[in-house]
C-alpha cells in the first residue's frame, strides 16, 4: 500500500478535487491519498466526490484554514 | 451495469437542465456518467469562498452536488490551457460580452467525444433547450455544434429532442423518442414541472449563467488587461485576480487591485510574493496589489490612492508602505489621501 501526498493549498474550487482525481487515477486499490487544501469549498466537495466515486474518506482534520483529508482508494466500479 | 446497457456521457453544468437530461436517460435504463469542464471562468463556490460577505452562501460545487443527487459519477476536467484558444480566437465571435458561447459549446462537446471514445461510451447528452440561450442554444446553431464537435448524430439533447431530427441513439432504439421532450424557449416552467415529476425539490438556478465571461464588468476588466499589456493572452492568476477587488488604472503601465473587505485581502495576500503591494501603516486599510510596473514618478500617486481607500481618507497624512517593488527597497511614504473627486471615473475598470 502506498500513501500519496497531494498539495492543493491555495488552490480554489474545483482544483483540489481535480488534483485528487488525477492522483487517484494512477493509484491502486488500497492506496491512501493525503490531500492538503485551504479552499473552504473542499469541506463539501472532497467528501462529495469520494461518495460519488465510492472512495473512503478515512479522516478529515482541520487546523485554521488548512484541511487534511486521508482518502482510501477503492475499486472504481 | 449489464454488458448490454448503453452508456451516455453527460455534460454537467450544475444547473437544472443538465440534471434533468441525465435523469431522463437513467429513466430509460441508460448508464450515465458526467463531465464538468473547468475553464477558469466558471462561477462556482470559489468566488463565494473569497468574499467574507458571501461566506454564508453554499460553497458546494453544483456539478458535484447534481451528480450525487441524481446518482452518477462525475469527472471534472481541467481545460484551462486548451480553453485559451477558444476564448482568444472564437470562430463564431463573442456574445454580448466576452462570452464565446458557440465555440465554447462546440469545444466542450468535442472534449466529450474524445472522452466517450477513450472510455467506450456510446453517445453524448446535454441539457440544451432550443431558444434557451441567444447564441449557442438556437435551432440553427445546434447542428453547428454537433458538426463542429464531431459528435454528429451521437449528440442527443433529451429536453428538446422532439424539435430536432432523430439521433442515432433514437434510431437504433437505445432510447425511446416517445419518452424525450420538446421544450423550447426561455420559459423555465416545463423544466420545473419535470423536476417536480422526478422529485427534485432543490436545484441551482444561477442568475446570468455560470460563466464570468457573460458578465459585463468582468469582460471589461479582461479587455483592459489585454489592451494595456499589448497582448491577448492570460495566465490562470490573471483571470482569478479579475474576479477580486476594485480595479483602478491611473496609467497604461500599472493598475491597482484594491481589496474591498477582509476576505478579499486574505485572498490577495496569497499573491504578495509575486506582486508589488501597498498597505497603510498609520491607519487600517486595504491590501493593494500592483499589476504592472510602478515607476518612480508613480509612487506618490499610487500611495495617495491607497490612502484614499483606507480609514485615514479624511486625515491630513497617511503612512503607506510600498513593498516588493523590483529594484527598490521597501519604503514608507507619508501622503495626503486623494479626494474622491481626484480619482477620475474612467480610472475605475
Amino acid at each position: 500500500m502506498t500513501t500519496y501526498h497531494v498539495n492543493a493549498k491555495h488552490l480554489l474550487c474545483p482544483m483540489p478535487v481535480i488534483k485528487l482525481q488525477e492522483q487517484i487515477a494512477s493509484a491502486q486499490v488500497g492506496d491512501v491519498v493525503e490531500l492538503m487544501c485551504t479552499d473552504a469549498g473542499s469541506l463539501h466537495d472532497v467528501p462529495a466526490w469520494c461518495r460519488v466515486h465510492q472512495h473512503t474518506v478515512l479522516s478529515m482534520d482541520t487546523q485554521d484554514s488548512l484541511m487534511v483529508f486521508r482518502i482510501q482508494v477503492n475499486a472504481d466500479f | 451495469m449489464s454488458s448490454s446497457q448503453k452508456k451516455a456521457v453527460a455534460l454537467i453544468s450544475g444547473g437544472l437542465d443538465s440534471m434533468l437530461a441525465a435523469r431522463c436517460m437513467q429513466e430509460q435504463n441508460i448508464h450515465v456518467e458526467g463531465l464538468n469542464f473547468y475553464t477558469g471562468f466558471c462561477v462556482e463556490g470559489h468566488t463565494h469562498a473569497i468574499r467574507k460577505k458571501d461566506q454564508k452562501k453554499s460553497k458546494r460545487n453544483n456539478a458535484l452536488w447534481v451528480a450525487e443527487q441524481v446518482g452518477f459519477k462525475l469527472h471534472i476536467i481541467d481545460v484551462i490551457e486548451e480553453y485559451k484558444s477558444v476564448l482568444l480566437n472564437p470562430s463564431h465571435g463573442y456574445g454580448a460580452n466576452m462570452n464565446p458561447c458557440l465555440d465554447c459549446k462546440s469545444f466542450m462537446v468535442k472534449k466529450a467525444v474524445q472522452w466517450m471514445q477513450q472510455n467506450d461510451f456510446d453517445f453524448i447528452i446535454t441539457g440544451e433547450v432550443i431558444g434557451q440561450r441567444p447564441m449557442s442554444q438556437r435551432k440553427d446553431t445546434m447542428p453547428v455544434i454537433a458538426q463542429e464537435s464531431g459528435a454528429n448524430d451521437l449528440l442527443l439533447r433529451p429536453l428538446c429532442a422532439l424539435n430536432l431530427p432523430p439521433t442515432l441513439p433514437e434510431r437504433e432504439g437505445w432510447v425511446s423518442r416517445d419518452h424525450l421532450y420538446g421544450f423550447n424557449g426561455r420559459s423555465r416552467k416545463p423544466q420545473i414541472a419535470l423536476a417536480a415529476q422526478y422529485g427534485f425539490e432543490e436545484y441551482a438556478q444561477p442568475a446570468g449563467g455560470c460563466c464570468f465571461l457573460t458578465d459585463a464588468s468582468y469582460s471589461s476588466k479582461l479587455t483592459d488587461l489585454w489592451a494595456n499589456r499589448g497582448v491577448r493572452d492570460y495566465e490562470i492568476d490573471d483571470i482569478m485576480l479579475l474576479k477580486v477587488g476594485r480595479h483602478i488604472r491611473p496609467t497604461k503601465h500599472y493598475k491597482l487591485i484594491i481589496a474591498r473587505e477582509e476576505g478579499e485581502a486574505n485572498f490577495l495576500s496569497g499573491y504578495k510574493k509575486q506582486f508589488t503591494h501597498l498597505f497603510t501603516t498609520s491607519h487600517p486599510g486595504p491590501l493593494v496589489l500592483v499589476d504592472g510596473e510602478l515607476h518612480e514618478e508613480d509612487l506618490q500617486q499610487a500611495a495617495r490612492i491607497v490612502a484614499r481607500f483606507s480609514q485615514g481618507r479624511d486625515a491630513d497624512s497617511v503612512d503607506v508602505r510600498i513593498a516588493n517593488c523590483p529594484n527598490r527597497a521597501d519604503g514608507d511614504y507619508a501622503v495626503a489621501p486623494l479626494a474622491a473627486q481626484d480619482i477620475p471615473q474612467d480610472w475605475y475598470i
